[in-house]
């Protein structure tokens, strides 16, 4: 097992050269040029040129790609080439809100979820059961930004509830702003991944509730919330975790849109700002840190995976 | 099923093969519905052209963001055009977006699949390029494809085919491994059939249950994604109405006219919701075993 | 000019009811609340990125460039120059000028403001800006001649010297610490250092999320009041944050929340959600706004057919443009002058068609006597920028209803900076026409205009070669008085339509919001955050 896990994680090196060489490759294939974006409006060919010069931007490709493999594996992200800020410094300053929004968000979406598939599973192919998978379907199909607005509509604008966008940083302005900013937005975020988990659980739980020992416990005069939630749940409790890890990938998805509808100022918005202001050392470093995180999560996903379930083995 | 040096990223599996739901075959009533109510919409869609009592590019700058009026059921939009007959038609491009990705990326992933599952060689090389195209944020990946090639439909199509690619790859490649391992598959191998034939006539048709299955929550995906890269400014062209576009025209006006993004938002829920659904039937009714397979 | 202001109801009411608070709570103030810092958080109509001055034509930061350095000439509100740093005197030639530094001026380093920093931040900036190089083409010297004394000599006059280098838009001359000021022209500054009368704030800044400003205690206004960019630039408050919210609604509501103090563009739809509020005002900052064009490519067919251009141009409507933009009439105006309406070289010749509500049946005469072969157009039509969405949309259906074939391309503005600057053929990721807007005293005059550049290839985008509008410009720099501008500007604007140049399509102001204790803001082009008060 020790080979595996080793091997598992030597294979993320080809991996992540691969995106790493992808996405170079992608925005300088882009059409698009940073020196005219800075230059503004009165710009002259002739000027664009010489700034295009100093940016470094009329090298050679392959001197361009090596330049920058150069710097990453000393940890250098490079710099802003709109800005001129360091890109380290820019993700340190993003990273909070949006970590922040999803750490909230996973909260949510188990406190809602789990006890939602729980009972489905209690009472299999009862009214609540479909319910639950009805909503589940619902959270897959109705859009982030739908969902985001409708909120909006119904708890901000009509209910007047919670303020409409914005945010606040739980450090400088305290958690009970924060909740109030980031509560609709982490319920707009948490739909997709009530769906997920409530599907996990459901399906989980039923597996388990198959098992004898819980037809022991049962029989032995155990309270039925206590068979649930501590015998059930915990034997189903691996994979319901693993899902919240795979949910990874639609959190990014998610947090991209979320944080346009609500206005936060996170890591999604500053890869669309980047993105389409032609940024090319923020964007190859954010898809880099998000196809990284995703690399990575998998990995401890599979590993533990490896270890909890005696069922496979490599 | 035989492994060989690429760890087939189990755990996914394993945790995929538990998100069945058996409930909604007992449901009935579910599939009944989604499959009426996407009928309609393709049937509204068709006829859209019909049906619009406007011209969905016709301006009247002295008609902007009005509410409903006897001419105009669900009122005007920023550039005073007919957000009813808009959003009929908006319906075609959403939807043959959605089927072009579908089809497209279905058959890419399917030749893709068939050459990684069949060629241990090509298997490794292969398999590293889909992992590292998963690993890179879809929505990400296809912003940046749309600005690449500029925001055709032919190149929306391509930006939400592309990051679907892998996860098909991955399906057809599992199938035909353990396909490949069939005796008849092993007894057309030594009586000497073609490769080619063997892939096509023996493989392939393992593939197809679980392929329709996918296509359509690929389908599902596509139109979803279209809408959120309309939303994000990397959609079609606003002269050519999408449900995704109208609602991103409609973004700066959510507080005065929330109808453009609701109507829409509404279409595009409900016809995604029920190709889901059916997608869920399908799965449960073409191949039973598929639950016991993985996705 | 007057200031306009469109006080909603709600708001006078509420001055009543804050005046009573106020004198209740006056004992309060004075025992406290008078100590407490005063900060105003506006948010402006973009996120700040670029930070040099010099680099870009950026309206935001040219913004931020007025926070943090101080200019030698400025202009007052009616367009005239006006000592700022520097004193001058012109002599009777016309040959040479000499400017003397005032007294006191520091840089937030702390070194003294000498001439050798103004020397080598003018030759800095001549190097990038179109009227600073013309002055370079006719300049013999340029020397500090001692810590306060600057001596500029020319080889020929120069009449809109000062002018120039007065102007406050597009790149006004900033003063920067010589050692900056010797960065190369096209790279960007590192360090930044001004004399102005705000502090830049490095640690907080975030590109494009927050910028802070804090008071220049060391500032010395000058005596005079401030009057636009001219005057004493008197800061009242201690710290000013910008901030930016993409979404105009969040900007919306979280002044209505009070959160913030300052809105600097609102769109005129959404004003309505404004009225209502005690505390909250908009009204238009100054009177004249932005004008907004369309360009053609001179470069290749059709528009190299001076007959399809104007075929084009006769098919537009400029109330159909800015109805659909602004929606409001009170907000935009139709304006024939390409020196913009207000402004003193304003003259409407040859705008008929385009005042008038366009000319379609005129327009398809001229194309079908034209060399227009039915070749699609490629249209450029931002999709991100709220202010540019409509024109491409309107003008798109004009063109088609006057035999023209759109090909309506939709991209996000910074694809189509990009895009613009390229001189390759329609087809192959080049252009036919495109739409922007600008602040009217860039358009003002034919020596800042950008679209009025004839010297082809070099010319701004679009690269028109028009020798007849580089000798009518010549013919304006020799002129003396007013009256003989304004006969010269009559000619160029002659000219500019009969070869349509650009389209002139007509004016709008964005309003401004701001909580109702937020006074005394100057009523210039540019939003500066000197003389404004922030009252309780």
């Amino acid at each position: 097992m020790l080979g595996y896990i080793i091997r598992r994680i030597l294979a993320i090196i080809p991996v992540m050269l691969i995106v790493a060489i992808f996405v170079f490759l992608l925005l300088r294939l882009t059409p698009g040029d940073p020196a005219a974006i800075i230059a503004g409006d009165m710009a002259t060919p002739e000027q664009l040129n010489r700034i295009r010069e100093a940016m470094g931007l009329n090298d050679p490709l392959l001197v361009q790609f090596f330049t920058w493999m150069g710097r990453l594996l000393q940890g250098d992200l490079g710099v802003s080439l709109i800005s001129g800020t360091d890109v380290t410094t820019m993700i340190g300053q993003r990273i909070f809100p949006t970590l922040n929004m999803a750490l909230l968000t996973i909260v949510i979406a188990v406190m809602i979820a789990v006890p939602m598939g729980v009972v489905a599973a209690w009472r299999h192919r009862s009214w609540v059961d479909y319910a639950v998978m009805s909503f589940s379907v619902l959270g897959f199909s109705v859009p982030v930004f739908v969902i985001g607005y409708l909120f909006i509509l119904v708890f901000a604008i009509s209910l007047d509830w919670f303020p409409v966008q914005g945010y606040a940083s739980p450090t400088d302005k305290g958690v009970l702003a924060f909740l109030d900013r980031a509560i609709l937005p982490a319920l707009t975020l948490a739909t997709i991944y009530v769906a997920l988990i409530a599907r996990m659980t459901r399906a989980s739980m039923l597996e388990v509730l198959g098992e004898d020992y819980i037809r022991t416990a049962r029989a032995k005069g155990v309270r039925e919330s206590k068979v649930l939630f501590r015998h059930a749940l915990r034997n189903a409790a691996v994979p319901i975790l693993t899902v919240i890890g795979t949910g990874f990938a639609l959190l990014i998805s998610g947090v991209v849109v979320t944080e346009s509808v609500f206005n936060i100022p996170g890591i999604g918005r500053l890869t669309v700002d980047a993105i389409l202001a032609r940024d090319y050392p923020v964007i190859q470093a954010m898809i880099l840190l998000t196809s990284g995180t995703y690399v990575v999560v998998n990995l401890i996903i599979d590993i533990s995976y490896t270890i909890f379930d005696p069922r496979i083995r490599y | 099923m035989a492994m060989n040096s690429v760890p087939p990223a189990s755990a996914m599996q394993s945790v995929l093969r538990l998100l069945s739901i058996p409930g909604l075959k007992k449901l009935g009533v579910g599939p009944l519905l989604a499959a009426l109510v996407l009928l309609a919409i393709v049937i509204i869609t068709l006829l859209s052209p019909w049906l619009a009592p406007h011209d969905p590019l016709e301006m009247q700058p002295l008609l902007r963001l009005k509410g409903p009026m006897p001419d105009y059921p669900l009122g005007t939009d920023p550039y005073g055009r007919d957000l009813y007959s808009r959003v009929l038609i908006g319906g075609r491009v959403s939807l043959l977006i959605g089927i072009g990705a579908a089809v497209v990326s279905v058959l890419i992933g399917l030749l893709i699949g068939l050459v990684a599952g069949f060629f241990r060689m090509l298997d490794t090389i292969i398999m590293r390029i889909m992992d590292s195209l998963m690993a890179i944020p879809s929505i990400l990946l296809a912003i940046a494809l749309v600005a690449l090639n500029g925001p055709s439909i032919t190149s929306v199509i391509m930006a939400i085919t592309i990051p679907e690619i892998p996860r098909v790859v991955r399906l057809v490649r599992s199938v035909v491994l353990t396909a490949r391992e069939e005796p008849y598959v092993e007894a057309a191998q030594a009586l000497g059939s073609s490769m080619p034939k063997i892939l096509f006539q023996h493989l392939m048709p393992n593939t197809m249950a679980p392929l329709i299955v996918q296509g359509t929550y690929i389908l599902a995906s596509a139109i979803l994604t279209e809408a959120i890269l309309s939303f994000l400014g990397a959609g079609v062209s606003t002269e050519i109405p999408t449900w995704g576009n109208i609602m991103a025209e409609g973004r700066q006006y959510f507080r005065i006219k929330p109808e453009l993004i609701l109507w829409p938002g509404l279409m595009l829920s409900l016809c995604i919701l029920s190709i889901n659904l059916l997608g869920d039937t399908a799965r449960d009714m073409l191949d039973p075993r598929l639950k016991k397979r993985g996705e | 000019m007057t200031f306009h202001s469109f006080r909603s109801r709600g708001a006078l009411r509420a001055r009543s009811l804050m005046a009573g608070a106020l004198m209740a709570s006056t004992a309060m103030l004075a025992a406290g609340a008078s100590w407490a810092e005063t900060t105003i958080t506006a948010v402006m109509h973009s996120g700040l990125r670029v930070l040099d001055p010099v680099i870009t034509t950026a309206h935001i930061t040219r913004n931020h460039a007025y926070m943090i350095y101080d200019v030698l000439v400025a202009v007052d509100g009616k367009f005239a120059p006006q000592p700022q740093m520097a004193d001058w005197t012109v002599s009777e030639d016309g040959l040479t000028y000499t400017f003397t530094l005032r007294d006191g001026l520091k840089f937030h380093d702390g070194a003294p403001v000498t001439m050798a920093d103004a020397e080598a931040s003018l030759k800095r900036w001549a190097k990038r800006d179109a009227g600073g190089q013309l002055i370079m083409d006719v300049t013999e010297s340029l020397t500090a001649t001692d810590d306060k004394t600057l001596v500029w000599k020319l080889t020929k006059s120069f009449g809109p010297l000062l002018d120039t280098i007065g102007k406050q838009s597009a790149l006004p001359p900033f003063i920067m610490p010589a050692r900056i000021a010797a960065t190369p022209a096209d790279t960007p500054i590192s360090e930044h250092i001004g004399s102005g009368p705000f502090k830049f704030v490095v640690d907080e800044f975030q590109p494009g999320v927050n910028v802070t400003y804090v008071k220049n205690e060391d500032y010395v206004p000058r005596s005079e009041p401030a009057d636009n960019m001219a005057g004493g630039k008197v800061v009242n408050v201690d710290k000013v944050v910008w901030t930016t919210m993409p979404d105009v609604q969040t900007a919306m509501n979280a002044l209505l929340g009070g959160e913030i103090d300052y809105v600097e563009a609102v769109q005129v739809d959404l004003l309505p959600l404004l009225d209502g509020d005690p505390d909250v005002v908009y009204e238009k900052r100054e009177p004249m706004g932005y004008q907004t064009i369309g360009r053609m490519n001179f470069k290749y067919p059709p528009f190299d057919d001076v007959k399809v251009r104007q075929a084009a141009q006769m098919a537009l409507s400029q109330e159909a443009v800015l109805a659909t933009l602004v929606g409001n009439p009170d907000y935009y105006e139709v304006c024939g002058a390409i020196f913009g309406c207000g402004t003193p070289l304003a003259d409407a010749t040859g705008a008929e068609t385009l005042t008038s509500g366009g000319d379609i049946e005129g327009a398809k005469k001229l194309l079908a006597e034209s060399s227009y072969d039915g070749t699609p157009i490629v249209l450029m039509a931002p999709t991100d920028v709220v202010t540019l969405a409509a024109q491409p949309v309107v003008a798109a259906q004009a063109m088609r209803n006057a035999g023209f074939n759109v090909d309506m391309q939709p991209m996000d503005w910074q694809t189509l900076v990009t895009r613009r600057a390229s001189q390759n053929p329609p087809a192959e990721g080049g252009w036919n026409i495109f739409f922007t807007n600008w602040l009217v005293p860039e358009i003002s005059s034919p020596l800042v205009s950008p679209m009025l550049n004839g010297r082809g290839d070099n010319a701004w985008f679009g690269w028109p070669d028009d020798p007849t509008i580089e000798a009518l410009k010549a013919e304006f720099v020799e002129a003396a008085s007013l009256e003989e501008q304004q006969a010269v500007a009559k000619k160029i604007q002659a000219h500019t339509l009969e070869n349509v140049l650009y389209i002139p399509l007509g004016q709008y102001i964005n309003p401004q919001a701001r909580r109702a204790n937020i006074v005394d803001m100057l009523a210039s082009p540019v939003p500066v955050f000197w003389n404004v008060k922030k009252e309780g």
